[in-house]
């Protein structure tokens, strides 16, 4: 706080240099001005030419009107008083020199005339007051740039641009840089200023909760109340934004994991084997990705936006045939003894990436995005990339397609009736062997769809899986062996932990602690949250 | 009575191993200072600094063969015993460059300088004494393991879990010392060490000094497992790895049994990563890496798990592979190699190659050491 403290000081020091400064310029300006003005009435385009330009640089606050006037053909003069006029839009008559009404119009007012070569020096002249300026991208830039100024000299423009603007988004921008401008310019009306305040309040983001803790010292104290208990408000519902975005960054991780971990939670959680080489699977399915395309690019750019479509049965095939044959030719020789099959199919991990790395390289491939998962869109103050969207839903589809191929088809029924009892699955005639062989295909074809998501989002490299083994683990462990329901809620609980962990503690450290967290939650539930229970324990 | 245990201890195949290893304390050493450098019977620096490496690995292959071979517990994240305490060791090289150093500051080491540290954090105190090093070398390694394994064993964490748990340990580890504000020199961890005790660490002398160090160290290992494994206490551990319900039903305080007999293994490991590092004259993060630790357990897996001398013979042999291989041409296939490795000793030799040929002996009569048929693994499956 001595900090805040000491800024609104130094802040409001600022102002009266200013002030002091700008009341001399403003004597200055008032005769420059009028002289100017005057030059308006030699009906001569040189004579205009240069009165734009003067009138321009005055900074007086009819400056704007009076060249929007000329520009619109509404700028009127007295040849014989030598005195300007503005011609509203409704019929009224203005002395240019006041911006008053005029009490007494001549009659026999003229036109100021331009040329083409006029028009430019117009447009040249609101060109430096950007804030008028045609194209709307400019506008909005300067309208944040006067945002962050808060220079009262741009209060008449601002106004003249706020009363022009037709584009509702720049529109708020200028209203909310003319309240910054109002809540720092010591001689605006307290009404003014307290509207002011809810205009900020009203925008609600970091910046506008800044300005309304940094208000100068010698505003009235209804104003600095009123700002004060708006910025509290903002910080309130920032907040709450920041919350949300957290939960939304954390869903998306969460769904990367439990894309990654879906696979392990059949092959480990109902299999029981463990299966280190389980990061290969997803990376082989992220390369079948990078191969599809590779095929696509040079042979129909057009099926470009469906590469992934074509891609995702592809890996699933890819990985699942991968699977069978590891589980023929190694994994069925070692049921029974787990910490064997740990380091059977760790070697399986080294040689599966060795191979990758010999095939396509030890560098990153360049996977591409189809232009329906590229952009993002806004809901309040959270960004929304349409890739994380589409991989939080594509996640959720291969979780419902897995629950209800296992509950509702008849392999399904017999994967399920094989790990709970072997024996009596085998004595009504299943073939047991077989049910392993397709249940691990279906953990490691499962696998390699979550390569063709995660080959979006991260690095189609040989050591793509190993990134992402040790945390897939983590999910089945402390979601609870054997239970999909588990996995769910473990990946989503261990995304969402560690994106809110992030901001206090890093994202490494965040990491650590999550591991650390885990090791501690074991303790408590040594089968995880939604554990087995009775006899499907020890079975 | 009073004699037997040191008879039992010290068997046909612990007085031959011994035997082997001292032989090659002193026959190294003499090769390669008394041989003069033509001459082919010349050991070169370069081997006895790949040997002395390979003492160190064999040192933590037995660590691990005393807690996966005789209790069960397969650990993946011995490296990171082994790497905390080569971290240890590396603290006080650190501290002994001294005014040596880049930058000359007698209290910072460099990189402390570098990343404009003010002084030295409270937990590289006490490093610039060598005893106080040492202790850390046995006690950050142990304590480490005490606490981690309290928690796991209290709560039964037994088996795969125990091991993706340890992975996870050694995993997390690895992502804080990559971190500079971690305080161990973050990517590029501890080098450039100068001296050690005061003598110069690149002579051929400290080279072949340090190779029997880690030889003597390696065979007081060797003799402590041995201790425990033909002791009560190894047939307790025996039964906990064959069946640990059971065991605990009989009324062992299995947890108790476990938990010294792991906290005592990453001391050894400790030692061996302490030994490791004036040798190879670097320590960093990747040390932690948990493949380095899977890795160690398959030299013990390729020995023969629940032997001891074949844990050592494992590691060397492996090693032998891998420098020989990762130096030719052969070096892309090396991770081929290594992978089928895992896969073909836990598919064709799961005894390894000690636990085999002892299998082999045993079934062709000969009389076999009943002390060597408990010890393994294989016996209650």
């Amino acid at each position: 706080m001595p900090k805040l403290n000491e800024m609104r000081v130094f802040n409001a020091s600022l102002i009266a240099l200013a002030l002091v400064l700008g009341l001399s310029a403003a004597v200055v300006h008032a005769q420059s001005f009028d002289d100017a003005l005057a030059k308006f009435a030699a009906d001569s385009y040189g004579d205009t030419e240069e009165a734009v330009a003067a009138v321009a640089a005055s900074g007086n606050e009819m400056a704007v009107p009076v060249i929007f006037a000329l520009q619109d053909g509404r700028l009127l003069f007295d040849a014989k008083a030598k005195k300007i006029f503005i011609k509203e839009l409704s019929g009224r008559i203005l002395d240019a020199a006041s911006g008053q009404p005029a009490a007494a119009a001549p009659a026999d007012l003229e036109l100021v005339r331009i040329n083409n070569r006029l028009r430019r020096a117009i447009e040249a002249a609101l060109g430096a007051l950007t804030l008028l300026s045609p194209d709307p991208q400019k506008r909005l830039e300067a309208a944040q740039a006067v945002f962050k100024s808060r220079d009262e000299k741009t209060l008449p423009a601002l106004d003249a641009a706020i009363a022009r603007e037709t584009n509702a988004k720049i529109k708020r921008a200028l209203i909310e840089a003319r309240a910054a401008v109002v809540l720092f310019w010591s001689d605006a009306a307290e009404a003014a200023k307290l509207e002011a305040v809810g205009v900020s309040r009203a925008r609600g983001d970091q910046e506008a909760m800044s300005l309304l803790w940094s208000l100068p010292a010698d505003a009235p104290p209804t104003v600095s109340r009123a700002a004060v208990s708006a910025a509290k408000a903002i910080q309130g519902q920032l907040e709450i934004w920041n919350g949300v975005q957290n939960a939304w960054y954390g869903l998306s991780l969460g769904s990367v994991l439990l894309l990654a971990a879906i696979g392990l939670a059949i092959t480990f959680g109902v299999m029981g084997i463990i299966n280190m080489a389980h990061g290969e699977m997803v990376m082989l399915g992220a390369y079948t990705t990078f191969v599809v395309q590779e095929l696509i690019r040079t042979h129909n750019p057009a099926l470009f936006d469906y590469s992934l479509l074509i891609a995702v049965p592809l890996a699933f095939i890819v990985a699942g045939c991968v699977g069978i044959a590891i589980e023929r030719s190694i994994i069925r020789f070692l049921y029974g003894r787990p910490l064997e099959t740990l380091l059977a199919t760790w070697g399986l991990s080294l040689i599966l990436q060795q191979a990758v790395r010999t095939i396509f390289g030890p560098t990153n491939r360049e996977v591409g995005a189809p232009s329906w998962m590229s952009g993002a869109f806004e809901v309040g103050q959270l960004n929304i990339t349409y890739g994380r969207l589409w991989i939080i839903c594509f996640t959720l589809i291969v979780f419902v397609a897995l629950l209800g191929m296992l509950r509702f088809t008849r392999l399904g029924l017999e994967m399920r009736a094989v790990t709970q009892n072997r024996q009596m699955a085998a004595a009504m005639g299943i073939r047991t062997s077989r049910i392993d062989a397709l249940t691990f295909g279906l953990g490691s074809g499962i696998a390699g769809i979550a390569g063709v998501a995660l080959s979006q989002i991260d690095n189609v490299s040989p050591n793509l899986g190993q990134g992402y083994i040790i945390d897939s683990f983590m999910v089945v462990v402390f979601g609870g062996v054997g239970n999909l329901w588990g996995t769910l809620v473990g990946a989503f609980t261990l995304g969402i932990a560690n994106k809110f962990l992030e901001p206090y503690a890093g994202a490494v450290l965040g990491k650590i602690a999550i591991l650390v967290l885990i090791v501690l939650f074991i303790q408590k539930r040594p089968r995880g949250m939604f554990a087995l229970k009775g006899r499907a324990v020890e079975a | 009575m009073s004699a037997f245990p040191f008879i039992r201890m010290l068997d046909r195949g612990a007085v031959l191993f011994l035997l082997l290893l001292g032989g090659f304390a002193v026959a190294i050493p003499a090769f390669n200072l008394l041989v003069p450098s033509g001459s082919a019977l010349h050991v070169s620096t370069y081997l006895v600094a790949l040997f002395g490496k390979y003492i160190c690995y064999g040192l933590l292959a037995l660590s691990i063969d005393l807690i996966w071979g005789y209790a069960g517990i397969l650990s993946l994240g011995h490296g990171a015993f082994f790497a905390l305490g080569g971290y240890a060791m590396g603290m006080y090289l650190m501290r002994q460059i001294g005014t040596r150093g880049v930058y000359a500051n007698p209290i910072l080491p460099d990189f402390m300088v570098f990343l404009n540290w003010p002084e030295l954090p409270l937990y590289w105190y006490g490093f610039n004494s060598f005893a106080y090093a040492a202790l850390m070398i046995v006690l950050v390694p142990g304590l480490l393991a005490f606490v981690f394994g309290w928690f796991a064993f209290r709560s039964r964490v037994t088996g795969v879990y125990l091991s993706i748990i340890t992975q996870a340990m050694t995993y997390a580890l690895m992502l804080g010392f990559f971190r500079n504000n971690f305080g161990f020199g973050g990517n590029n961890g501890l080098t450039d060490f100068k001296e050690i005790l005061g003598f110069n660490m690149q002579t051929e002398a400290m080279r072949n000094a340090l190779l029997v160090i880690s030889c003597l160290a390696l065979a007081a290992g060797f003799l402590i497992c041995r201790a425990i494994v033909t002791s009560k206490f190894g047939k307790v551990l025996v039964a906990i790895r064959d069946s640990e319900a059971r065991t605990r039903f009989l009324g062992y305080r299995v947890e108790a049994y476990k938990l010294f007999v792991f906290t005592l293994s990453a001391c050894m490991a400790g030692v061996a990563g302490a030994l490791y590092v004036p040798q190879v004259g670097i320590i960093n993060p990747s040390e932690f890496a948990p493949g380095n630790s899977i890795e160690a357990v398959i030299w013990v897996a390729v020995g023969g798990r629940g032997t001891l001398t074949g844990a050592v013979l494992g590691a060397f042999v492996v090693n032998y592979a891998k420098t020989f291989f990762t130096s030719g041409i052969l070096a892309p296939y090396w991770l081929f190699m290594l992978g089928g490795l895992f896969i073909a000793v836990t598919l064709l030799l799961p005894r390894g190659i000690i636990g085999s040929y002892e299998h082999w002996r045993g079934q062709h009569g000969e009389k076999h050491d009943a002390a060597m048929r408990v010890a393994s693994p294989h016996a209650a499956e």
